[in-house]
């Protein structure tokens, strides 16, 4: 779903005026919502900007899509960027098959740590008191 | 070949007993407003929909969450936390810039290869189910953003 939302959204703010460049690592979805520019890069989910710990490869992936804002020229278009995650891409075989691996959809807020809980709650200590 | 997310997300919810999803189809070109001026003289904003949060900010919760979070564009990398129900979030907690880059283009800032950067960064929890909702709420509040920072282009990042 993030691909998609994240295409409407870029839909309606070119739509105000400001040039949007969607990163991708979901290439179908991505041409279903169809948005104005989109930089493809064929890594698994949760890595649409470069392999973790590995700075050099993100400067290099983001540089090359970032070039997409001038060098993609018709509505809708895609670049494919040149990066492979692994030599054999296996990867690919198991990506969204077998298990269901999502969490359950909670309504309360999922803190990564319990301190972050408290922080946030700390934060919202000092919020102005609710009148009712 | 890419991998065919449609057809293989449709076979996981029909295992389980679920209908198919509604996928968004525009079939319409985009709008369209190319660069106004060289990238390298643009503000640029940050958009990612991976759950990032700051440490003290409050977390997303994973049913249609509509919400936003600004980071300050100076935010510490090692503040930044995710949380987010559909992906494995195991990489974006060792290093968040895998989806939320801000430490990258920061960097690309300091080059010279962007103008500068939007005051913040905008982080949602992008697996909102309900196309609807992004478009009349979550869309609209982040163009408000944008639209306040001047940002003149914006790096939109899914997971």
């Amino acid at each position: 779903m993030c691909h998609q939302s994240v295409g409407l959204i870029a839909r309606l703010l070119e739509s105000a005026g400001i040039s949007t460049l969607c990163m991708s690592s979901a290439l179908d979805i991505s041409r279903a919502v169809n948005p104005p520019r989109t930089a493809f890069l064929d890594y698994p989910l949760g890595h649409t900007a470069g392999k973790p710990g590995d700075p050099a490869l993100q400067r290099e992936i983001m540089l090359q899509a970032l070039e997409a804002f001038t060098s993609l020229t018709a509505p809708g278009a895609v670049k494919m960027l040149p990066f492979r995650w692994s030599e054999d891409d296996s990867w690919q075989k198991t990506a969204m098959r077998g298990k269901d691996d999502r969490l359950p959809r909670l309504d309360t807020p999922q803190y990564q740590s319990e301190d972050d809980r408290s922080r946030a709650e700390e934060a919202c200590a000092i919020c102005p008191p609710r009148t009712s | 070949m890419p991998v065919e997310y449609i057809s293989r997300i449709r076979d996981l919810y029909l295992s389980l007993g679920y209908g198919a999803y509604k996928w968004t189809v525009n079939e319409t070109p985009p709008p369209w407003q190319p660069l106004r001026k060289p990238l390298a003289q643009c503000r640029l904003a940050l958009a990612a929909s991976g759950g990032i949060y700051v440490a003290g900010q409050k977390a997303f919760h994973y049913k249609d969450d509509t919400s936003f979070r600004a980071i300050p564009r100076d935010a510490a990398v090692a503040d930044l936390r995710a949380t987010h129900f559909a992906y494995d979030l195991t990489d974006a907690r060792r290093d968040p810039n895998v989806v939320f880059p801000i430490g990258t283009l920061r960097g690309l800032a300091q080059e010279g290869v962007i103008g500068a950067l939007a005051g913040h960064a905008y982080s949602f929890m992008g697996g909102i189910y309900s196309a609807r909702r992004v478009t009349e709420e979550l869309a609209p509040a982040l163009r408000e953003a944008l639209v306040r920072e001047q940002a003149d282009a914006a790096l939109l990042v899914p997971v």
